[in-house]
């Protein structure tokens, strides 16, 4: 409309459009008034945090990192002791949240994928259990949840003196659950190397046989001789070498075990909680991915003459994934951002260790939840460009 | 030819399905038994609700004591109540003064009413009530609470606390978080390139980050930003970053009803001649919010479930104070009895708003309500 | 006119006595039907009067409660073996034609021959590329189904199940989801087809096609055969009093 004065017709005198009228004017003196109040805004912030800063006697800057922590952490992935450094906390509550994530991600995936196909089960009791699971655990909230299992399970455990034993060789107590630890002696390299060789063995398998099938039509349950191979061929290696494996058996001293693996309490409450609370969510991304391929996609491929199987496979699973990963990834992302919950029962996580110990020995608030928060950032911007890159590589091509 | 040719000239009645396809036997047939692997599978599922459902309905409700003053009032070895009933009002009202409690009451009465008018479909005055709700039932809501005028006395913050302070949070984080995520959602669908990116980097920083991380930076950074004479109450705090982390989930939700209305609607009223913010608050806004609530009541789930967070800021929130409860030395040991309540409301508060959701979805989706 | 044709004796698909319900409803009613090799029947009937269920339930999509259904010597029953067996020879063709959006047209094609049938690959998509030059489509082998119109979609949907070679074609209203101007482009396609002496069952109300094509018309109404007699006799001198209701509202259409 207002272009029409930009192009003045012969007849007409010229006009000058004011100013406030061009729409590219108006944007432009919105946007310099925007970006005036921001840096007004932020400029304020910064001259009050340096006044308070100063009132305060804290120095700014990141020199804290080197100086020596000066508290020991109950779960540490790398060598750590109370003389490290606060960028050394930094590492090992990184490393913690990384674990606990890990871990996480992978039971609630299972657990997930298990629950959402039994919602969709034609048996009736099966179908409504998983989604009675659905909708207790996703409506309880997350931090509940990990109490219930630190304080109400595992704080209810026996003390190391009357752990609960299994076998002799596995301990429950209040303190953790130890289990043996494997020392790899001289020659274990072996089962290494073996285990290498079947991987390589089950991935050119596996392009074998997908080659011959193209070449003759024939089929070979290579998957099933692959998982073979990778159990069965350490297995031999490790036989054949005269077993080169010693288990450091967790015994128990004063009032605590010594010795062989654990798994902490605090890891484990955590690890279930998230696991359980995420597979609910799971579960649903689930169901609503094979529900969204419409039932023609089925019955067109059973009147082909494909099993169920072969249904399942080559076209419902192909378009339900493109349904199902957008979201899933987004779950792990919660997943990770949730392990900060961590701090509520004392796994050493990034948030626990370095945006609480660290932030309160040091008093550099600014500098840490900086940091912290950037760790998270990455993660998510990480993440969203897997998710940009999944989706242009498999958006369907529509007309 | 005529072999070919079959004319049936009367009709054959509607016969009741074979005996052994219907009624309870038919539909368990069919349901739970239809092949060896089902049976296997509901047999074995009947067997594990067995063990866990018997024990615990025996614990929960059976064996369990219900009321009393102390814990000796517990003593036939299930479940012991006592400690939730004996406290009920505190894990309602936290620390607030007993005798002022009607006033958290009518403030709560005075939301639900409100909503049920908004919610039920036949009620005339939707408006009216609506701009009554977002303006102003905050203030009213402000006295009630807090006190300080109108001959009300003065409650402090620290004194709020469970379920209360649970659905102040839920609340405030909610409403407050709206004008700002309709705001930042028109500005990331914006042209302004700087308006834009400015809208993007926000959202997207704040959705990318945890929100223990969020509350740890109000509570320890926003003291900093201000100047040295200001002082923010821990509560108000807590707010702020609530606000700031909720209206970014919320632009999210608000950018996805904008995205659902038809293209065709945008240009109807730049064509009938209105300006941007009129096509957006006489055409666009309308038909969008109302596609968004059901966002807005998920996200409202999620908010609700992560205010349990502000107890590791030091809020006695239902959470908090129930675990507050349980270090009691008087108490020690009742755990279980105490998640389990918390969780029981905090379930029957998402899981009743989840259903509403999923209803308002399925109705829009059936295109009954949407135009 | 084609229902002078001799017939093969064989019987391709034989339904006897076939009853149905959902839940209560009856929606089969003592269905017969005898389908001889090379033979062209075409179904029609008001909406909702069975006849959809009647072909799905030829190759167990679904599954009658009462009732023999036998196709080429196979009998329909809850074997997986025999149902898998009847449907690598029965063909079907679906209103919404059921393409699978995630491959291309030739993997389409090649999809079945390669999994059912275990033909090498190459050998598999020589099998599609000739079942699409037939259906004169070959130019869009290795485009996506959502990047073809209605029509083309359809014709590749008849290419993917002739690469099975199946014995029999169940049509299920081809052309109802389609243009007027691309019904014909499909219908020719089930013309040359009928020509080449595939057996076929087609619910359709495309009444030309009905009649230069068909060898038996069958008028179903609330869930059982109401009438069946060749094309000629069946348009021009309806016995029953539905099928003549059903006639005039669709030719005077
Ligand atoms: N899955 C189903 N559940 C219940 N009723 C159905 C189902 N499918 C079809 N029907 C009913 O069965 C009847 C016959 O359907 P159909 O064979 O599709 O009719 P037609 O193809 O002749 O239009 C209709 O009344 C329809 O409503
Ligand atoms: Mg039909």
């Amino acid at each position: 409309m207002q272009d029409a004065d930009k192009t003045p017709s012969s007849s007409l005198p010229e006009q000058k459009t004011r100013f406030w009228h061009d729409p590219a004017k108006r944007a432009l003196v919105f946007q310099i008034l925007l970006v005036l109040v921001v840096l007004g805004f932020v400029g304020m912030i910064v001259q009050n945090t340096l006044n308070n800063l100063e009132s305060r006697g804290i120095t700014t800057g990141f020199d804290f990192l080197s100086q020596q922590a000066g508290f020991g952490i109950t779960q540490t992935l790398i060598e750590y002791t109370e003389s490290s450094s606060y960028g050394r906390t930094f590492v090992v509550g990184l490393l913690n949240t990384i674990l606990v994530s890990a871990l996480g991600v992978i039971v609630a995936t299972i657990l997930g994928f298990l629950i959402g196909v039994a919602r969709l089960s034609n048996n009736w009791l099966v179908a409504k259990v998983a989604s009675a699971y659905v909708e207790i655990f996703r409506n309880i909230p997350l931090l509940l949840q990990i109490f219930f299992w630190y304080f109400a399970v595992l704080q209810a455990l026996p003390s190391p003196r009357k752990s609960i034993e299994i076998w002799d060789t596995f301990y429950l107590n209040v303190r953790g659950f130890y289990m043996p630890q494997p020392l790899p002696q001289e020659g274990f390299d072996l089962v290494w190397i073996a285990l290498l060789i079947a991987v390589v063995a089950s991935y050119v398998l596996i392009r074998w046989n997908k080659k011959r099938q193209d070449a003759t039509g024939q089929r070979f349950p290579a998957y099933w001789v692959s998982l073979g191979m990778i159990l069965g061929l350490p297995l031999l290696a490790f036989l054949a070498s005269g077993s080169p494996l010693v288990w450091e058996q967790p015994v128990l001293k004063g009032f605590n075990f010594r010795g062989g693996m654990a798994i902490l309490p605090e890891l484990a409450a955590l690890w279930v909680a998230l696991s359980i609370y995420t597979a609910a969510f799971i579960a649903e991304i689930v169901r609503s991915g094979i529900e969204a391929v419409s039932k023609g996609q089925t019955e067109a491929a059973s009147a082909l003459g494909l099993s169920n199987g072969k249904v399942l496979r080559l076209v419902v699973i192909p378009q339900a994934v493109r349904v199902i990963i957008p979201p899933l990834t987004s779950q792990y992302l919660n997943l990770i951002k949730n392990s900060s919950l961590a701090t509520a029962i004392g796994y050493p996580d990034l948030v626990s260790v370095f945006a609480g110990t660290t932030l309160n020995q040091t008093g550099q608030a600014i500098e840490v939840i900086f940091m912290t928060m950037l760790v998270y950032l990455t993660l998510s911007l990480l993440v969203s460009a897997f998710m940009n890159w999944f989706n242009s590589k498999m958006a369907l091509v529509e007309r | 030819m005529s072999d070919l040719s079959k004319v049936r000239h009367e009709m054959l009645p509607d016969l009741p399905p074979p005996e052994n396809t219907t009624g309870p036997i038919g539909w368990m047939r069919r349901h739970l038994f239809s092949s060896v692997t089902n049976t296997v599978l509901t047999l074995f599922t009947l067997y594990i609700l067995y063990i866990l459902l018997v024990p615990t309905i025996d614990w929960a409700f059976l064996k369990a004591d219900w009321f009393g003053e102390t814990r000796d009032a517990c003593t036939s070895g299930g479940a012991c109540w006592v400690f939730v009933t004996t406290r009920f009002s505190q894990f309602l009202y936290g620390f607030y003064p007993e005798d002022l409690t009607w006033r958290i009451d009518l403030a709560f009465i005075l939301l639900a009413v409100q909503l049920a008018w908004l919610m039920i479909p036949k009620l005339p005055y939707k408006g009216i009530v609506s701009v009554l709700v977002l303006f102003v039932y905050p203030i009213v809501a402000f006295y009630l609470l807090y006190g300080g005028s109108f001959g009300l006395d003065v409650v402090e913050t620290h004194k709020w606390g469970g379920l209360s302070l649970t659905l102040v949070l839920a609340v405030i984080g909610i409403v407050a978080a709206l004008p700002f995520g309709v705001l930042l959602a028109l500005g990331r669908r914006s042209e302004m390139p700087i308006v834009k990116s400015f809208c993007v980097v926000y959202i997207e920083l704040w959705r990318g980050v945890p929100l223990i991380t969020v509350l740890f930076m109000a509570s320890v950074m926003l003291p900093l930003f201000v100047p040295a004479e200001v002082t923010f109450d821990k509560l108000l705090r807590a707010l702020i970053g609530i606000v700031m982390f909720q209206s970014a989930y919320m632009a999210e939700v608000v950018r996805g009803g904008l995205q659902a209305i038809p293209k065709g609607q945008y240009e109807a009223a730049q064509a009938l001649g209105l300006n941007y913010w009129k096509m957006m608050g006489l055409v666009v806004l309308p038909q969008a919010l109302k596609l968004m609530i059901p966002g807005i009541v998920n996200t409202f789930i999620a908010l609700f479930k992560d205010t349990s967070l502000v107890l590791i800021i030091g809020l006695f929130d239902l959470l908090a104070i129930v675990q507050a409860g349980l270090t009691d030395p008087k108490w020690l040991g009742y755990s279980v009895e105490g998640y389990a309540f918390v969780a029981f409301m905090f379930w029957i508060f998402c899981f009743g708003m989840s259903k509403y959701s999923q209803h308002l979805e399925r109705h829009f989706h059936t295109g009954h309500g949407s135009r | 006119m084609s229902n002078t044709r001799q017939l093969d004796d064989t019987i391709m698909v034989e339904m006897r006595g076939v009853n149905k319900w959902y839940g209560q409803f009856h929606v089969l009613k003592d269905v017969n039907l005898e389908v001889r090799k090379g033979e062209r029947i075409v179904i029609c009937g008001p909406s909702g009067s069975g006849k959809s269920t009647t072909i799905r339930c030829i190759n167990r999509l679904e599954e009658h409660q009462k009732g023999d259904i036998v196709v080429a010597d196979t009998v329909l029953n809850n074997d997986l073996k025999n149902i898998e067996t009847i449907r690598r020879e029965v063909g079907m063709v679906f209103q919404h034609f059921n393409l699978f959006p995630h491959l291309t047209v030739l993997e389409n094609c090649a999809l079945a021959p390669i999994w059912v049938r275990k033909t090498p690959r190459a050998e598999a998509e020589e099998i599609a590329m000739k079942y699409l030059r037939r259906v004169r489509i070959e130019e869009q082998a290795l485009k996506y189904p959502g990047q073809l119109s209605g029509g083309q979609q359809q014709r590749v949907a008849i290419a993917r199940s002739l690469c099975m070679n199946p014995q029999v074609m169940l049509f299920d209203e081809p052309t109802s989801a389609l243009d007027p101007e691309m019904i014909k482009e499909v219908l020719d396609v089930m013309i040359e087809l009928a020509e080449e002496g595939m057996t076929m069952l087609c619910v359709t109300h495309e009444m030309g096609f009905a009649k230069t094509v068909a060898d038996r018309v069958i008028f179903m109404d609330k869930g059982q055969i109401i009438e069946e007699n060749v094309p000629d006799a069946f348009f021009n001198n309806p016995q029953s009093e539905r099928t003549q209701a059903f006639l005039s509202q669709i030719l005077n259409h």
